[in-house]
């Protein structure tokens, strides 16, 4: 029955996980670059929920398109001022800034906001499920989390293959120049790339709180890692392999820790994800990488 | 080429303008302590200025990075503290100054913090906030013969000097007296650990902890922990404790995390015994938390703020003027700290002219000849350890408040 | 010819700039001019020069993105740290201090060759998380260890230290987990420092301008044209790695025996600071070997520098790190830059300007 309970816990871990993770996959895929600030995005996110919910007293619905609002405008805000002027730097610059940018959140948030932890409550409020004579507890926050994941999963894989915008997207990250020839806006649809990335990072942010009601100016920097890591399990650039990779990575943590070792689990996860780069360079759902001669 | 010319020139210019703002840091101390002051009159909302014939007190703790709280409430406590001496007529009729410097909790960042002080003219060191940091700046104190007091690094190499000297317990007292606690007080035969890997301090406690349980015949059950990379999903080790059928359950952790496991338990219909030590102290002032969860815990600690003597009110209330929070244990012994230096100063009869190696040697000597009463303790005496002896005070949370057992 | 020159010239540049600068330094320092913290920061200065000069020649020279330098650094370090406290006593301190830092270089670069086998088989971005994922490891492994020596030997356990079963009276705990390693001797100095960013300075500068460098800057430029003509890949990809590692384990050596204290922690062996370093290389200009060196030197001290305006100092760093980036790689930028330099070199005309290694 532990084994179960583990396992629940990992897919719930694992949906905040790839939720993150397709914000990563997004931006990456259409603006080849790895977004490093994106883990902080979700702690602003968290804040403006927190904010909105506990000090404007709003509902969590409302709390939920705030903190999507915010995490828009400040992702196409930073796009606008920090990366847009790279667009033709060496990619390596690009990620350097964003780690510039990931700082700079930080330390606003810090003297924003403050360094003591904030309880945050969660945005789910209806009561525990209760199976098999209450000795498998599955709490209401993690059935909605699993539940966000696939609905947005499913929208977003909608979204880019039936929308004109979605196709733009297609064809920006298959070829930008190629792209912008055939007339697409290669500014704009990057800008919204980043405005869904950033808006995805909100719902990241505030489901990540209320499974683990704990936010603090750096709540966001380590599951960015891990989702990024996830990312990179699925295959970069992959929408369900960024879902795939989410849900792995938190099953493989969750049991790393409760069968091996609880201080190795990230070692655990690491070394899986090694492994599974090995055996498949590119990740899970990863496309080949064209070599041209 | 060009490009890279330029990028080099400028880093070359930066460079050097970077060396000449070094070297003459030293001659410019006078413009430094100006700027020194406005900044603390801003912070403290009183002016320290101290003139000429002040002793200098610095402070080292993480007000940025991930501990920044513990920093953040070191230098908050110990601003109250040096503001009231201030006001009462300093130490031995002269004022003091403070500086407080960053070190985000690690031990390079933090020599270097110790560093800039020293430049300063720095006489004597409230610091560092975090063992880690601390092993490493004792090092360099006792090098200097620096007088230094930590308030709040609890691991035995922290103070392993004679200058140095400690405001709140050791890892290994703490761990003891948890364990012989539980014991005596029957409070549970079974007993799971959760803490923190990572960390000095928790691993600290734990594995003095774990000793004691031995010799007192405790049966530790499980032994979980997790590292500060993994310290939000609780899931596996709250499920453990349950599934070992513990009674009681140990964090030796501090409460942010602790307020996380506490949710979990809750969760999944698990309600043991939980027990915790002084890094608990701050739980009940976590925003927002739902102090339901808490009910019955049990922490030791030398400091709460709901104390009712008219020293901790007056700190409490002073303290939610300036910063708006509640004071947690970090701030409470950077506040005696440094009243503990006022009192060993006192007791020395040292003045600002002598040199930071002369004061050393006097405070050491008067620093066992002291008994200070303050915010975390009673009639508290210092052995040439360093060490402070002090009763742990045990509390239990009751309707959303301390009550003291 | 004229281009060999140029090369050569450059590099004495180079070297010249640390003699000097170590020179004046010591001098400064022994004469007691240089503040407390500048001269606290002179060792890790030249730690970081070293790293940011190691991760260049895997970034800059090979072009692989490696995002877990610090993991070499803390193999490095901790290597050395337990040789030195083990041995601490027995020999005299310069040739322990030697033999340490052999020890640190050899075993991070034996790590270097073991990591680099399956990892140098992936490219670019899988590459970059294949490293940071090792460097985690490595940090999270270092952690879980507790060693003991008493009189019958060394304990090892991966639990606690209780489990090390020691004797109570002679047992000393030599790596007690993650509180790491205390008690460490200090041999660190500023000269050591110096000579040792020289050597790594000289070993990456000539090497770039050999044969084997030659080939591994093919590797960078056309992985396919350079195996077309008979380079062997994996042997040279695996050169730069391992070299990179084993200078980075140098470092971690200097590190480690400058702080009384050592412990692995997020903060000094984690992915932050993997990425610091290579802030540093990105910075000085990928490739250019002076250049990484002159960052790493500017951005180390820039925080300390920042020390007066307390509470914003790391908002600032972060600011001025992305508007360098812009300034230096955006369009509008680079115009200014040009401009500028245009102007500067008319007035500067003599100044001896080179082009590094690349």
């Amino acid at each position: 029955m532990s084994f179960l309970s583990y396992l629940i816990n990992g897919i719930s871990l694992g949906s905040v996980y790839a939720i993150i993770a397709l914000g990563y996959t997004m931006v990456y895929g259409i603006a080849r670059m790895l977004n490093f600030a994106h883990g902080d995005i979700i702690m602003v996110g968290g804040y403006a929920a927190f904010f909105a919910m506990v000090n404007g007293g709003l509902p969590p619905i409302l709390s939920v398109l705030i903190a999507m609002a915010v995490c828009t405008v400040l992702g196409l805000v930073i796009e606008r001022i920090a990366y847009k002027p790279l667009r033709m730097a060496p990619s390596l610059a690009v990620l350097i800034t964003a780690i510039g940018v990931s700082y700079f959140l930080q330390n606003l948030a810090l003297l924003l906001f403050g360094a003591n932890t904030k309880t945050f409550q969660s945005v789910v409020t209806l009561p525990a499920l209760s199976l098999a004579g209450g000795k498998l507890q599955i709490s209401a926050t993690t059935i909605v989390t699993v539940a966000a994941c696939i609905v947005i999963v499913a929208a977003l894989s909608l979204f880019i293959n039936k929308t004109r915008i979605g196709q733009a997207m297609l064809a920006v990250s298959e070829d930008r120049g190629a792209a912008q020839l055939m007339g697409i806006n290669v500014n704009s649809t990057i800008a919204t790339t980043f405005a869904i990335g950033s808006a995805l990072a909100a719902v990241a942010g505030v489901l990540l709180c209320s499974a683990y009601p704990s936010l603090n100016p750096y709540t966001g920097s380590m599951p960015g890692i891990k989702a990024f890591t996830a990312a990179v399990f699925g295959g970069i650039g992959s929408i369900p392999g960024a879902m795939v990779g989410g849900l792995l990575l938190g099953v493989i943590e969750i049991l790393g820790r409760a069968y091996v070792s609880s201080q190795l689990s990230d070692a655990i996860v690491f070394a899986v994800l090694i492994v599974i780069l090995l055996v498949k360079p590119t990740g899970i759902f990863g496309h080949k990488i064209q070599e041209k001669v | 080429m060009k490009k890279k010319c330029f990028s080099v020139l400028l880093a070359m210019v930066l460079a050097v303008t970077a060396l000449a703002g070094c070297g003459g840091s030293k001659d410019s101390g006078e413009t430094s302590k100006a700027v020194e002051n406005t900044s603390e009159a801003a912070e403290g909302g009183e002016e320290t200025t101290g003139g000429e014939g002040a002793f200098k007190i610095g402070g080292i703790g993480p007000v940025t990075g991930d501990t920044a709280i513990y920093g953040l409430a070191v230098q908050n406590g110990m601003t109250i503290a040096i503001d009231e001496i201030n006001a009462a007529g300093g130490i031995n009729g002269y004022q003091i100054e403070m500086k407080f410097e960053d070190d985000q909790s690690d031990p390079e960042l933090s020599i270097n913090a110790y560093n800039t002080l020293k430049d300063w003219g720095m006489q004597m060191l409230l610091g560092t906030v975090t063992s880690g940091a601390c092993e490493a700046v004792v090092a360099e104190t006792y090098e200097d013969n620096m007088y230094q007091i930590t308030p709040s690094g609890t691991s035995v190499a922290a103070i392993q000097y004679e200058n140095a000297f400690r405001m709140c317990f050791s890892d290994p007292a703490q761990g003891a007296e948890s364990a012989k606690y539980i014991k005596n007080n029957n409070l549970g035969t079974k007993v799971a650990v959760i803490y923190d890997s990572s960390d000095t301090y928790s691993s600290g406690i734990y594995q003095a902890f774990a000793q004691e349980a031995q010799t007192q015949g405790l049966e530790i059950v499980a032994a979980e922990s997790f590292t500060a990379d993994t310290n939000t999903d609780f899931s596996v080790q709250v499920q453990k404790a349950k599934d070992a059928g513990a009674d009681l359950v140990f964090l030796p952790i501090y409460y942010q995390e602790a307020s996380l496991i506490l949710a979990k338990a809750n969760e999944i219909g698990y309600a043991p015994q939980f027990f915790g030590c002084d890094g608990m102290d701050g739980l009940l002032t976590l925003e927002n938390f739902d102090v339901s969860l808490a009910e019955g815990l049990m922490l030791m600690t030398p400091f709460s703020a709901d104390a009712e003597d008219e020293l901790t009110q007056n700190f409490v209330a002073k303290y939610q003027e300036d910063y708006g929070e509640i004071p947690n244990q970090f701030a409470a012994d950077a506040y005696d700290a440094a009243y503990v230096i006022k009192a060993a100063a006192e007791q020395a009869k040292i003045t600002p002219d002598m040199d930071a190696s002369a004061i050393c040697d006097a405070l050491k000597t008067a620093m066992t000849e002291i008994s200070y009463t303050g915010l975390t303790g009673h009639d508290i005496t210092w052995g040439e350890d360093g060490e402070p002896t002090k009763e742990p005070i045990v509390v239990k949370i009751t309707d959303g408040a301390y009550e003291f057992m | 010819m004229k281009r060999m020159q140029k090369t050569t010239r450059s590099n004495f540049i180079t070297y010249g700039i640390v003699i000097v600068g170590a020179v004046l330094l010591q001098s400064l320092d022994s004469a007691g001019k240089l503040s407390s913290l500048f001269s606290g920061l002179l060792v890790p200065l030249c730690t970081y020069m070293i790293l940011a000069v190691s991760l260049n020649l895997v970034v800059g020279i090979l072009g692989e993105l490696s995002l877990g330098h610090a993991g070499f650094m803390c193999v490095g370090a901790f290597a050395s740290a337990f040789f030195s406290k083990v041995t601490q006593g027995t020999m005299p301190d310069g040739l322990r201090f030697f033999l340490a830092l052999l020890i640190g270089a050899a075993v991070a670069g034996l790590f270097g060759i073991l990591i680099g086998i399956p990892v140098l088989r992936l490219r670019g971005d899988y590459l970059a998380i294949v490293t940071l994922a090792f460097g985690e490891i490595i940090k999270n492994v270092v952690n879980v260890f507790f060693i003991g020596r008493d009189v019958n030997g060394f304990h090892v356990s991966m639990k606690d230290a209780i489990s090390l079963n020691m004797d109570a009276a002679s047992g000393e705990i030599i790596v007690n987990g993650p509180q790491g390693i205390n008690g460490m001797p200090r041999d660190s100095t500023f000269l050591v420092g110096a000579v040792l960013l020289l050597v790594v300075l000289i070993i990456v500068l000539n090497l770039t301008n050999s044969r084997s460098g030659r080939a591994i800057m093919s590797i960078r430029d056309d992985r396919i044209a350079a195996e077309s003509i008979g380079i062997n890949i994996t042997k040279y990809k695996l050169m730069a790695f391992a070299i990179s590692a084993a200078m980075a384990g140098a470092a971690g050596v200097l590190y480690s025996h400058n702080l009384a204290t050592l412990a692995a922690t997020s903060k000094n062996f984690g992915y932050n600071m993997s990425i610091t370093i290579l802030v540093f290389v990105v910075l000085g200009g990928i490739g250019s070997i002076r250049g990484s060196m002159i960052a790493a030197f500017v951005l180390t001290l820039l925080p300390e520098l920042l020390r007066s305006i307390s509470d914003y100092r790391m908002l600032i760093y972060a600011v001025i790190l992305i508007a360098v980036m812009i300034f230096n790689w955006s369009r509008g930028g680079r115009t200014i830059k040009e401009l500028t330099s245009v102007k500067l070199r008319g007035i500067a005309r003599k100044k001896p300007r080179g082009k590094e290694a690349r």
